[in-house]
């Protein structure tokens, strides 16, 4: 049994109630948002000292303790520190998505990308830089790919919900549809493109980054991606029960329909707030959700907030290691996410082999 | 057809079509506070259909449900399910609950949007679990239980809704002898402290031996409806089951036992006494057989 091979303490802290997994969860995943960001603010091509760092960000909450350099503080006010913050809204945005996701299509292998989201939103980016309308206004990139994002999930909710009969399984299946066609759409505008500089641009997005993030990506999607994933938590119990099955959570109270339209609606959101400041950083909606649940169980109200901090730790994480392991140039985030996220996948098609999921 | 009107739960001329196929017509059916209606008929009869009806699962074309005097669809949902629980047929794939934390979700409910089980939701879950004798596995994933042991938690977790009426779905059917007594032991008192409760029950002796009244469904239609007594009676049982029946009261439970002797269709085809299969070789290597063919040395020896 698996669950007899775990640690004993393990397994009591999956038992404690919902309260105190939380405030646990909580604390060591917040905790660990705040070392990375720290230790990812004081790296990269200008080191900058641990005390330093502690310094130049309590003068932003108007605690000035120690005299720091002005070079210093520019590279962490303009360069550093609004990078992490749109890498931890990101993650947050992908990871919350992600176990959303996974609870409406009953389904641990579902990701925030299932309803065609990122397809919608690569491609609204693929346009913006072919048309060259990038280089005529400076948030052009991700609006394209954000009205891309919701477009296409629009379009594959319409065609599971077309006659009136909706169903999950019609979702998923218009969703890999349309992720194949938009997909194709996107081939066939690099191999007409004639100019090679948008093509490296075009390649360079969709492998997913955050370099020279900056406020501007934080204030457009911070936002959207704070409210999509208060409205997710407000109705996370409602997700326990539909990951229960439509006639369970009916039973139990749960206007369904509508539920499940907020629910889907509020996780495209997240993604394509994310997708338009970041590109398709990969696994971090489907990799964050899963280990969650191995520690604190399937209950959504523990799983949604912890997952928003988890993903955040993800994303700095992995964006640290992009931008600092071949310095002075940069690795792709998505690319590293994709290295860790795919074996990690793998192990859990192996382990998950002898479970039985129901649509 | 008075107290029809004061029925804690009554469905009025339901008709439920899946395209040309009607699964349920005009089918009329009332409990009282205090009753156990009996749901019973052949695979296929509706019953599972006519309890989700009644839940509020599915919508049906046609009638309306009432619950408590009140039309179930003016009522919000989760009203509904703050007083009404239903037991699923088929307990859907839980995904690594617990089983405490499934019966918990029988609160749901019962708190605010915001609300966290606390220590009194707690304890009806306990109480619900021990009622089912489910408590000794509540830390357990669902997924490692058996069939019966999941289906008895289900019970549990309708329990904990504290719901007015109940609404059972085959709730013995995976159960082996002994619980199946305490599950139906369990829901007859609570009938009988004032709970009111429908239950659709496969077995035709466990029907007649718990519930006040049953309601024979067929092809989607009401079929008869009544005391045990008048239900049960062998012509009304080879038309809606297609099989010869002998009923009578077990000497020693007293309650009304069903005796199914063979599918009617097998009537011309055989010799009219049942027995007479005894004397066809195959069947008399079966020892059950020579046992029920009656005059052996066994019988003798009885």
């Amino acid at each position: 049994m698996r669950e007899a091979a775990r640690p004993t303490s393990m397994r009591q802290f999956r038992q404690a109630g919902i309260s105190v997994r939380l405030a646990v969860g909580g604390v060591v995943l917040g905790g660990l948002v705040v070392l990375a960001s720290l230790i990812s603010l004081s790296l990269g091509p200008v080191e900058i000292p641990a005390g330093h760092v502690a310094a130049i960000v309590l003068s932003f909450v108007g605690l000035d303790l120690a005299e720091v350099s002005r070079t210093e503080h520019l590279v962490i006010e303009q360069i550093r520190l609004p990078r992490i913050l749109v890498g931890a809204f990101v993650g947050m945005a992908l990871a919350v998505a992600g176990a959303t996701m996974q609870g409406l299509f009953r389904n641990p292998m579902a990701d925030p990308g299932i309803i065609g989201v990122s397809a919608g939103g690569a491609l609204g980016a693929v346009i913006a830089i072919a048309t060259q309308l990038t280089g005529l206004y400076f948030l052009a990139l991700p609006s394209f790919a954000f009205v891309g994002a919701v477009a296409a999930t629009f379009l594959v909710y319409g065609i599971a919900a077309v006659g009136g009969q909706f169903s999950m399984a019609t979702l998923l299946l218009a969703g890999v549809a349309v992720n194949a066609f938009l997909g194709a759409v996107i081939s066939a505008i690099i191999i007409l493109l004639p100019d090679n500089e948008a093509l490296r641009e075009i390649l360079f997005w969709l492998a997913g980054g955050l370099d020279s993030r900056a406020w501007e990506h934080v204030h457009i999607s911070a936002p959207l991606i704070v409210v999509a994933t208060v409205v997710i938590l407000v109705r996370a119990r409602d997700l326990n029960l539909l990951m229960l099955g439509d006639d369970e959570a009916r039973a139990l109270g749960v206007r369904v329909g509508l539920t499940r339209v907020v629910l889907l609606a509020a996780a495209a959101l997240a993604t394509g707030a994310a997708v338009a400041v970041s590109g398709t950083i990969a696994f971090v909606g489907l990799v964050t959700p899963h280990i969650l649940r191995l520690v604190l169980g399937p209950d959504h109200r523990v799983l949604i907030p912890l997952s928003a901090l988890a993903g955040a730790v993800f994303v700095i994480v992995a964006d640290t290691f992009a931008r600092t392991i071949i310095q002075p140039a940069e690795f792709r985030v998505g690319v590293l996410t994709a290295f860790v996220g795919a074996p990690f996948f793998v192990l859990l098609l192996i382990r998950n082999k002898r479970q039985a999921y129901a649509l | 057809m008075q107290t029809e009107w004061t029925a804690s739960i009554r469905a009025d001329e339901l008709g439920f079509r899946v395209e040309a196929k009607a699964l349920l017509q005009r089918v009329r059916l009332h409990a009282d506070q205090g009753q156990l209606v009996g749901l019973i008929g052949p695979n296929g009869a509706g019953k599972s259909t006519l309890l989700r009806a009644i839940a509020g699962v599915l919508r049906p074309q046609e009638g309306a449900v009432w619950l408590e005097g009140e039309e179930l669809d003016s009522l919000p949902a989760k009203d509904v399910a703050a007083r009404m629980a239903l037991v699923p047929q088929i307990a859907p794939y839980t995904h690594g609950f617990t089983a405490r934390e499934l019966v918990l979700m029988g609160r749901y409910p019962h708190l605010g949007r915001f609300q966290i089980e606390g220590a009194a939701d707690e304890a009806i879950a306990r109480e619900a679990m021990e009622l089912t004798e489910t408590d000794e596995f509540a830390d357990r994933t669902l997924d490692t239980l058996s069939g019966g042991e999941r289906q008895r938690v289900f019970v549990s977790r309708a329990l904990a809704q504290q719901p007015r009426v109940l609404l059972l779905d085959e709730p013995t059917a995976n159960l082996d002898v002994l619980h199946k007594l305490r599950v139906l032991d369990l829901v007859r008192r609570l009938v009988d402290e004032g709970l009111t409760a429908v239950a659709a029950i496969h077995d035709l002796g466990m029907a007649a031996r718990y519930c006040d009244r049953l309601v024979l469904l067929n092809g989607g239609r009401v079929l008869a409806e009544g005391p045990p007594e008048e239900v049960l009676v062998p012509e009304i049982i080879e038309s809606a089951f297609g099989v010869r029946s002998a009923v009578y009261r077990d000497p020693v439970t007293g309650s009304l036992t069903v005796s199914l002797i063979a599918p009617a269709d097998e009537n011309g085809s055989h010799p009219p006494e049942p027995v007479a299969k005894g004397g066809n070789g195959r069947a008399a290597q079966h020892p059950q057989d020579s046992r029920t063919v009656g005059p052996g040395p066994r019988a003798d020896e009885l």
